[in-house]
């Protein structure tokens, strides 16, 4: 049986070579990982308007500079509850977990103005609840601030094959587009995931088979999100009118 | 007296019959999953696609054989009263590298087996080989034993991967740059019936995408493997 000195010097020096050679890998690739990670962020974003990338690309098509380019080109406003303009902010610096842990008055919403051949597309962002974990998602409205141009969707733990199909099967999102979040009266009726099949071909979706937990959490997750950003979008639109 | 020094220098990296079987051994008559039904938990939760089961397996490859190489490189020195701290010392900072590595190199696989990466650590056929071979043997020998442990849990894993990929989607090395759809409609069937591959009229089995579908095939195969190599057969 060792000395308790040589065991209490061994591990010592075993968790100090380990600490420190560890903690300069760590460094050595903090910088590349945090671009990577931010790359696959916007990637994420870029989904929701896949269908308006420059010269029809997808957005698997894009090099990682071409992405970091439409960031740098788009107009970035973050909004506060009351649609005001909050400056000095961009959006790609919010969030979006940390804000909703926020009491709802003081979230801070992102806003990415992506334009492709005059046309303006408003991508916002939604976060809410699913079976497991959270689930979070852009919606990229046209420029008549009703029309959605494409949803992208994403969550933490949801079920391989059921919830995780929100992700994983592109067929889901893409019934998002073409909906109205408006009534033709101005009425606020966001989306609504449909368990057994859309009624309603303007503001409903398909659901998913043994998911309905999770199409649930989209739907409350999309009526809230869109909700948020409300009296934003009736100030861009306010605006618009003036201008015309 | 010198001829036996000679003979010990070049029994360092010597890869003889017996050093060939510690390679080969895991892969069939003791694999560690079929055969010791060890690191179950990883082979039901990452193989619903072939490659991110592929990147988990050449992750463990990695771990299992150096975490064997250190452990037998320090084994004289371990202190017997905390010698599993220390393996475990070992095997956590090797996977700590690999997510480190994996977070630089390819972020959309890390963020697909993220916790996995981070449950190498307790994966049993890690910890196993250390205490049962490593502990014993010469360094060279014992990153063989992680390098063939490894493998044969590896090729399980691929295995179980491949079949779940293709039935469950109909495809193979989905979110890899060469991803390959097999049979089946493709993605946008919902909105474009007319647009099919190969077999469009298979429906993907749902079941397949779910972690149990894992452990019936892993259960075919224990009881393919065991068919054909009579000498697994408990005869009691």
């Amino acid at each position: 049986m060792e000395s308790t000195k040589y065991v209490v010097i061994f591990i010592l020096i075993l968790t100090a070579t380990v600490a420190v050679s560890l903690t300069g890998l760590r460094e050595a690739t903090k910088a590349q990982s945090a671009t990577n990670e931010d790359i696959f962020n916007k990637r994420a974003i870029l989904t929701a308007v896949q269908d308006y990338l420059p010269n029809g690309q997808k957005v698997a098509d894009l090099s990682d500079e071409q992405v970091l380019e439409l960031f740098a080109e788009m107009e970035q406003p973050v909004v506060d509850m009351e649609g005001n303009i909050i400056e000095g902010v961009k959006a790609e610096s919010i969030d979006m977990a940390k804000e909703r842990k926020k009491p709802e008055a003081e979230r801070r919403l992102p806003v990415y103005v992506y334009e492709q051949d005059g046309q303006k597309f408003y991508i916002l962002s939604v976060r809410g609840n699913g079976l497991w974990d959270e689930i979070w998602g852009s919606v990229a409205l046209k420029s008549d601030l009703n029309t959605i141009a494409g949803a992208t969707f994403d969550h933490k733990g949801e079920t391989p094959g059921l919830g995780a199909e929100i992700k994983d099967n592109p067929s889901f999102a893409a019934q998002f587009e073409g909906k109205e979040i408006y009534e033709a009266d101005g009425d606020y009726v966001s989306i609504k995931v449909r368990k057994g099949g859309a009624r309603d071909p303007k503001h409903e979706v398909d659901g998913i088979s043994g998911a309905t937990v999770t199409a649930d959490g989209v739907s409350e997750m999309l009526y809230r999100g869109l909700q948020y950003y409300q009296p934003y979008i009736d100030k861009v639109k306010q605006e618009s009118f003036l201008l015309n | 007296m010198a001829e036996t020094a000679v003979k010990e220098k070049e029994s360092v990296f010597q890869f003889g019959k017996k050093e060939r079987k510690l390679l080969t051994d895991p892969l069939n008559d003791n694999n560690p999953i079929t055969v010791q039904v060890l690191g179950i938990c990883s082979a039901l939760a990452v193989t619903s696609l072939v490659y991110p089961s592929l990147v988990m397996a050449i992750a463990v490859i990695f771990v299992t054989a150096f975490s064997s190489l250190f452990t037998s490189l320090l084994r004289n020195y371990i202190p017997k009263s905390v010698r599993m701290i220390v393996q475990l010392v070992i095997i956590a900072s090797l996977v700590t590298v690999v997510e480190l590595t994996l977070k630089y190199l390819n972020y959309p696989v890390y963020k697909q087996l993220s916790v996995y990466i981070g449950l190498i650590i307790t994966n049993c056929i890690v910890m196993g080989r250390l205490e049962a071979f490593s502990m014993a043997n010469k360094p060279w020998r014992s990153f063989l034993d992680g390098v063939g442990n490894g493998l044969g849990y590896g090729v399980i894993l691929v295995a179980v991967g491949v079949v779940r990929e293709l039935f469950g989607k109909g495809s193979l090395f989905a979110g890899s740059p060469i991803e390959l759809k097999i049979i089946g409609p493709t993605a946008d069937y919902l909105v474009n019936t007319t647009d099919s591959m190969l077999f469009g009229w298979y429906a993907n089995n749902n079941l397949m995408v779910l972690p149990a579908s894992a452990m019936f095939i892993i259960g075919i195969m224990i009881w393919i493997q065991r068919s054909y190599n009579t000498k697994l057969v408990d005869v009691s």
